[in-house]
């Protein structure tokens, strides 16, 4: 039986639910292309950080500049343009995300991490003038600032969200972290805020100890299926109590984390480590995981599948349905590739 | 429209525009013309006719004629821009383009050419050897001129045919910053009429209307061809002058071809072209406005020489005359300026059209940018006016060997009262220039401001000094000379102030601006004694300020220049202090805003905080410190060090006389180990708990200040207290001491040193075996270690481990202290070379970084062991340099043979048994040549007593050290090995001679300042590939390897230090030619030079710089001879690059172009490393065998 993978995430209609998310395999056009050939309903870009534009602008700066004016011969070693573009700005992601959408035919989603109030606006106007179908806010702020309360952090998160979605007219996503004390209300916070969709969740880069050398490493891996059931857990309770599109990422290797995520109320699933790991042309064979699965369980639409195990409405003062959600979860757990 | 801007840029922009064609190779001083057309036109900025001209980079100078030579017979108008050798090497095809009357200019920044020794600077050597070549020559003497002019001579060009050379001065005129007014397009259009040009678009070849040019003629016919184009000449200097009216016409700036200045009734006259011409005529303005009959002729067309104009310029009371060339021709009976002006003097004379033949005499000055003042040319006309002036003289310098120089004196001033002259005194790393570049620019903008800026740079790349003169006033400034009497000196670090007399360009009652570390209590105590009697004596305002601390406290370490920039406008009140300070800040945001919004802010808070920080230091009326500077050289040095070498130190190199200075340019090896420059406030100190010693650290250290030896213990009795060893880690030496010394005077801080070390601290990976420190704190201490280090015992060579970078590092260095950039990438190559051969070493080396750092004076860095012998070395040109190595090998050859020959035939005289073993012992473990040099000895023992032999004796003699075997190694940077010489490194790798070539490849042209060259790398950005290289770079290992009997190596020495020692060692043992490929990591990369070795360890592990051996000794004994030393790739090409700005930048300019050169790179490494795996592979046969016959014991 032919199914219907179509979707609606951010306002924007997707062919299915499977969305590159930021990794490097959309670090370029031919990279870009390759995920859209391989499937995937729509891409989102690798992350603009500020921060890192301005890091590599003076250090730019300080490269072009090193050893001029000190010796007759070699007034400079770079042709002035080396010194005069030492600040390019966003330039280089602009140029990444205005060919890519003008390369695939499918939506392509920019991601955006500010540091400073004008960083977020300015970029972010920036990305919808280059052809941003929507722009990801990847919001996280760093270990450096232990004595941020946590309602200052929630605060920042929703005074991003509300210049964001004063300065651009494409839909906005928020990627969340899961570590708010009452992810809930947060994301109803963020909803009301005007956030389109929200992304669940972020992994942050966690430093590791290497015991052996004594040294601090980075401590970032591709995510594990195990990963999964925190995000999902969420989606379930959220599918049907936010105005926002909902989207799961973290723990999809094959077909079923995917159908997983939909049956918990997820109006698009992502994946980056399933397909760093295994390549982009991998998403082919998860769609037609999803197609064959919806098939062999008669869903003709994702309609039909989307939500289908989220905790009911009007669950929430209900002991007793809140159990019987957890059961139905737990039951969708187990029997990984029985499906 | 005003602009200021230097010689350089006013010359290129009018070039630029009236051009379609620019064929380019860099030169000093000419370079920034050609890089700025190349910006351009990467830019797609059009020309006068809206197209974009096409610039391309050749492989030399000879290259770029030929291409201008071949687009102007195309019909294109076409250029080059050049200088000194490079115009040397036009010259062929500067007498075809001429020949066949083809319209075109070349621009010339004139420059030195190489004789006794090279030179960058300005003078009219070059000029002057093409001027037979049938090129016009049109010299403009200031920025404004050159701007001008360039103009006039391409109207002229079109207008007669006859191709034109446009020069002005190298460096004072092409470097210096001046106020000038642009010509605008319609300027252009004007005197370019466009029927012109499609006239010479005509004269082009074309198969439409074919014709043959270029025939060879014979004896019937060429004379007569060759007179043909008189007429063509004839009225060039009508022409000329024409063109500079409809110039006058259009602008209101009148020019003459030759100009006259000075009492119309002039007694004394001076001829001279050039800048030279701006200071005649200021100073003539001068001596008439005291009353003095003399006249200024001033020379803009030198070819064709215009007799006619020459002569209506001289006025007829001018009985005694000097004509001043900006050149030496040894041997003739004068300068050629002199000669013509004789000429056409005499011709007047006796053909009756001019009654008075004057006392002509001819001078020479300013050769090299020696500099000519008002004084000198006061002098001069002194001169003139004795009784019997001297015919030939030279004026600015002291020759008390031929006496031709003049005396002078040297106080006058000339200058307008109204013009501010101010001196600064930095270091290239503090920003000093680029700030006074600001400053001339805030003040140009004033209405009605002309300002002049000039720089005077050092002679070493790293801890370099530099020496700003800055004037600004009312008037057009017309001063092409240093500023001698300034109202305002800034001295921007206080250890200037110990080696160099800051105070003698300061005029009486002059500010001295200090940046001083010392509360401002007790600045004034803290200077040394001549500086503060200096102080008392001119009556000088010091004020002082803590730039360094202010400038750390706005997070700008290091560059002062925004603090000092702000004190020296508060105080010397050439604006108004808000205007200033609001300009500055103005300027700061246009300049730094391309460097991000932190950068700006940082600077404006330098700014505010300046003022605050300035105080008026109150100079007591007497002097109160006793210290003395630091002798620039110490006392046990030898007596030429001191007196000359020390003079150039001192910056008193202009006082020494012809008598003190070596006739041939032969100077003595190793004079930088005298000069103790303490660059680096961060020195390395090493560790002797945590050291494994295995040499790592001064393998890898670039100026040779980390050395190693080991003694017995009982040698530490009268080590100083600081003095750090530690039992030696080897077997069978018990009882023996190891120590790592560090030269601390010497260390640049550049911390290879620190990367190189295996070892961390547990818990501390910052922490290694060796560590950068604060210099002040233990410079003391180790000038007394090394004092003592260096009594202790040298490493016995016969006895070092050769085959162990650990080994090798107990072998002296013979190359240390160079001027290179801290954390060069070249030098630990040469320094190996030396530690390895050094003392049977010769060198050629081109013209490059290496010759500048290896032999640019006043120290170089090449030197000798305790029994006086090291590498020989020599620089002869750029483009030459295979074949000079290979003539010295030739040399080296011929004279092994005529002592082995000598040897036989004295044979029985001397004894069979020494004579057999001197002729078949071997020699290529560093044992077997200790015991042949022992040999040589109690030959030359013998022969001292077999004189009544005679001839054959004396023969053997003059040769015999020829009997150790001489290591012959040509060493070069890409641009030599793979552009400009690389016909002849090609040719010499085919002789099959026992010569070995190390190319320092920095993929780049370094010493010129980060060119393009045929091994700079794909999708790499560089000055001439400012868009990103298209083209990959060329693989000369394979090229090399093709011939089969060259020994090939690729190095990295920051990837595998081992195989380099490996390469090194056969390459020299090979019987045959060698090629070593070096990857030198450098400045012009863009990278963070203390993580150089890293980027060459990330080099070999992406693949892109494949390390191999091809040992032609391995195919012999049937064995595969491509070696394949790296693994195969794990990183991607990209996780190399992005460490590099010359990368990275395109990403910020072309993020697409930088994607698409990005994957065709890495393709290029993925192709590139399955054809090298396969090699390593085949079966030796399939590789070329060696066919020279087994070379004889030649």
């Amino acid at each position: 039986m032919p199914v219907d993978l179509t979707t609606s995430y951010l306002g924007l209609e997707l062919r299915n639910p499977l969305i590159a998310s930021a990794s490097p395999l959309s670090n370029t056009i031919a990279g870009v292309r390759q995920l859209a050939a391989a499937g995937v309903g729509a891409i989102v870009l690798y992350s603009l950080f500020e921060e890192q534009v301005r890091q590599e602008a003076a250090e730019n700066a300080a490269r072009a500049e090193a050893g001029t004016e000190s010796f007759a011969e070699s007034l400079s070693y770079f042709p002035a343009a080396a010194d005069a573009d030492a600040d390019p700005g966003p330039r280089r992601y602009l140029s990444l995300l205005e060919r890519a959408a003008a390369a695939v035919d499918i939506p392509v989603i920019a991601s955006l991490n500010a540091v400073t109030a004008g960083g977020w606006t300015g970029y972010a106007a920036a990305l919808e003038q280059a052809g941003a179908a929507a722009i990801e806010l990847n919001i996280y702020h760093p270990l450096g600032e232990p004595l941020l309360t946590g309602r200052d952090v929630e605060q920042r998160h929703i005074d991003i969200v509300t210049s964001v979605k004063a300065a651009v007219g494409v839909p906005v996503a928020v990627k969340l972290h899961p570590y708010f004390s009452s992810i809930a209300e947060m994301a109803q916070r963020l909803d009301e805020a005007g956030a389109d969709g929200l992304v669940l969740f972020n992994r942050f880069l966690q430093p590791d100890i290497d015991a052996e050398t004594l040294t601090v490493s980075a401590g970032f891996g591709l995510s594990s299926p195990a990963e999964a059931r925190l995000p999902r857990a969420w989606i379930a309770l959220l599918s049907g109590r936010v105005r926002a599109s909902l989207a799961a990422t973290t723990g999809v290797d094959d077909a079923g984390d995917v159908a997983r995520y939909l049956l918990a109320g997820a109006d698009a699933v992502m994946t980056a480590s399933a397909l760093l790991r295994r390549g982009p042309m991998y998403a082919g064979a998860l769609l037609d995981g999803l197609a064959g699965w919806m098939s062999r369980k008669g869903f003709g639409t994702l309609a039909q599948v989307r939500g289908l195990l989220a905790m009911p409405a009007g669950a929430d003062g209900s002991a007793r349905e809140r159990a019987g959600y957890v059961t139905a979860l737990r039951a969708a757990n187990v029997g990984n590739g029985q499906w | 429209m005003r602009a200021t801007v230097d010689g350089n840029e006013a010359a290129v922009s009018v070039a630029y525009r009236l051009n379609e064609v620019c064929c380019i190779f860099p030169i000093t001083p000419s370079s920034p013309m050609a890089e700025l057309a190349d910006e351009w036109s990467s830019r797609k900025r059009p020309n006068l006719w809206g197209t974009v001209p096409t610039v391309v980079e050749m492989q030399s100078e000879g290259g770029a004629a030929g291409a201008l030579h071949g687009a102007l017979q195309g019909g294109a108008l076409a250029t080059t821009f050049t200088a000194s050798q490079g115009l040397l090497l036009m010259i062929p095809n500067m007498y075809k383009i001429a020949g066949e009357l083809t319209s075109a200019v070349m621009h010339v920044a004139a420059r030195s050419v190489a004789a006794q020794g090279l030179s960058i600077f300005g003078d009219h050597s070059d000029v002057m050897a093409v001027r037979q070549t049938g090129f016009a020559l049109l010299a403009s003497a200031s920025v404004q001129e050159a701007h001008d002019l360039a103009l006039v001579a391409q109207a002229a060009t079109l207008a007669t045919r006859v191709p034109f050379v446009h020069f002005f001065d190298g460096f004072r005129t092409s470097h210096e910053l001046n106020t000038i007014d642009m010509l605008a397009d319609d300027d252009l259009r004007a005197l370019v009429p466009t029927e012109l040009i499609r006239a010479h678009r005509a004269r082009s070849m074309s198969p439409d209307q074919p014709f043959i040019r270029g025939t060879s003629q014979n004896p019937d016919t060429y004379f007569q061809g060759r007179e043909t184009v008189n007429r063509f000449y004839a009225p060039v200097p009508d022409e000329v002058q024409q063109a500079m009216d409809a110039l006058a016409a259009r602008t209101g700036r009148a020019y003459r071809i030759v100009e006259y200045a000075g009492h119309p009734d002039a007694d004394r006259v001076i001829v001279s072209m050039g800048s030279a011409a701006q200071t005649v005529a200021e100073t003539v303005r001068h001596l008439c406005a005291r009353g003095e009959r003399v006249g200024a002729v001033h020379v803009r067309l030198f070819r064709p020489f215009p007799a006619e104009a020459l002569l209506a310029a001289i006025p007829p009371t001018a009985a005694r005359i000097a004509v001043l060339d900006r050149t030496k021709e040894p041997g003739s009976a004068g300068e050629p300026l002199f000669l013509d002006v004789t000429a056409a003097l005499a011709d007047a004379v006796t053909g009756g059209e001019r009654d008075l033949l004057p006392l002509v005499c001819g001078g020479r000055y300013g050769l090299s940018s020696k500099e000519l003042t008002p004084a000198m040319v006061a002098g001069i006309f002194a001169e003139l006016g004795r009784e019997r002036p001297r015919r030939r003289f030279t004026i600015g310098i002291t020759d008390d060997v031929s006496g031709t120089s003049l005396p002078y004196e040297p106080s006058l001033d000339i200058e307008p009262a109204g013009t501010v002259r101010a001196v600064f005194f930095g270091l290239g790393s503090d920003g000093t220039v680029g700030a006074n570049k600001n400053t001339i620019k805030i003040l140009a903008a004033e209405a009605g401001m002309h300002a002049q800026g000039y720089f005077v740079y050092d002679s070493k790349k790293s801890g370099s000094q530099t020496v700003s003169h800055l004037r600004f006033g009312p008037q057009e400034i017309r001063a092409p000379y240093l500023i001698e009497q300034a109202s305002f000196v800034g001295c921007h670090h206080g250890g200037i102030l110990e080696s160099i007399d800051v105070l003698g360009r300061a005029a009486p009652g002059a500010t001295l601006l200090l940046n001083s570390a010392e509360p401002a209590d007790q600045v004034w105590d803290a200077l040394p004694r001549p500086v503060q009697e200096k102080i008392i004596a001119k009556g000088i305002a010091l004020w002082a300020v803590n730039a360094s601390q202010i400038a750390r406290e706005a997070g700008l370490a290091g560059r002062i220049n925004t603090v000092l920039q702000t004190c020296f406008f508060a105080i010397s009140g050439v604006l108004p202090r808000d205007e200033a300070i609001a300009s500055i800040k103005s300027a700061i945001s246009s300049t730094y805003a391309r460097r991000g919004a932190d950068v700006v802010r940082r600077n404006h808070a330098a700014v505010d905080h300046a003022l605050a920080g300035l105080h008026q230091i109150e100079v007591p009326g007497q002097v109160t410190s006793a210290r003395m500077p630091p002798p620039a050289i110490p006392a046990h040095a030898p007596e030429f060090v001191r007196t000359v070498t020390g003079a150039m130190l001192a910056g008193r190199g202009d006082e020494l006389p012809v008598s003190v200075l070596p006739a041939d340019g032969t100077y003595p090896s190793g004079t930088a180990a005298y000069e103790k420059r303490n660059i680096s406030d961060l020195v390395a100190e090493w560790d002797p708990q945590m050291c494994i010693q295995c040499g790592n650290c001064s393998f890898v250290c670039p100026h040779s200040v980390i050395r190693s030896t080991y003694y017995d213990e009982s040698l530490l009795s009268g080590a100083p207290p600081t003095f750090r060893s530690a039992p030696l880690d080897a077997r069978g030496l018990p009882d023996t001491m190891f120590t790592l010394q560090v030269y601390a005077e010497d260390c640049t801080g550049c911390e290879l040193c620190v990367q190189a070390c295996p070892v961390a601290a547990p818990g501390d990976p910052d922490r290694k075996a060796i560590n950068l420190t604060d210099r002040t704190a233990v410079v003391e201490a180790e000038r007394q270690n090394v004092a003592f280090f260096e009594t202790l015992p040298v490493a016995d060579r016969s006895r070092v481990d050769f085959g162990t970078v650990r080994g090798t590092q107990f072998l002296q260095p013979l190359f240390e202290f160079s001027g290179a950039c801290a954390g060069c990438g070249e030098t630990p190559y040469l320094k190996l070379l030396s530690q390895l051969f050094g003392d049977r070493l010769l060198i050629a080396n081109a013209t490059g970084c290496s010759s500048i750092y290896g032999g640019n004076l006043p120290t170089t860095p090449w030197t000798t062991n305790a029994e006086g012998r090291g590498p020989a070395w020599s620089n002869s040109l750029f483009e030459d340099n295979a074949e000079f190595g290979l003539g010295l090998r030739l040399a080296a050859d011929q004279h092994g043979n005529l002592a082995r020959e000598r040897l036989t035939q004295l044979g029985e005289h001397i004894g069979a048994g020494l004579v057999n073993e001197l002729l078949t012992a071997p020699q290529s473990r560093e044992a077997e040549l200790r015991s042949q040099r022992e040999r040589v000895q109690e030959l030359k023992r013998r022969l001292g007593d077999l004189q009544d032999l005679g001839q054959p004796v004396a023969d053997l003699r003059s040769v015999v050290d020829h009997l150790v075997r001489r290591s012959v190694w040509l060493v070069g940077g890409d641009g030599w090995a793979y552009d400009i010489g690389s016909g002849g490194l090609d040719h010499v790798l085919s002789t099959g001679r026992d010569v070995n070539v190390l190319v320092l490849d920095t993929e780049v042209y370094s010493n010129t300042g980060g060119q393009s060259s045929k091994a700079t790398p794909l999708g790499a950005i560089a000055k001439f590939a400012a868009a990103g290289k298209t083209m990959p770079k060329k693989d000369l290992a394979l090229q090399a390897i093709a011939y089969g009997y060259v020994y090939v190596a690729r190095v990295a020495m920051g990837a595998d230090p081992q195989q380099t020692l490996r390469a090194f060692r056969e390459a020299e043992a090979y019987d045959g030619p060698s090629l070593i490929i070096a990857y030198s990591h450098c400045i012009a990369h863009g990278i963070d030079m203390r993580d150089g070795l890293g980027q060459q360890y990330r080099a070999v592990a992406s693949g892109y710089w494949p390390l191999i051996r091809y040992d032609p000794v391995l195919r012999t004994a049937g064995q595969n001879p491509f070696l394949l030393d790296s693994p195969r790739p794990r990183i991607s090409l990209a996780s190399y690059r992005r460490g590099e700005l010359r990368f990275r930048s395109l990403a910020n300019s072309d993020p697409q172009e930088f994607e698409r050169l990005g994957l065709l790179a890495q393709q290029a490494v993925d192709q590139r490393w399955d054809t090298y795996e396969e090699m390593a592979s085949r079966a030796p046969a399939t590789f070329p065998a060696d066919a020279r016959k087994a070379r004889e014991e030649t």
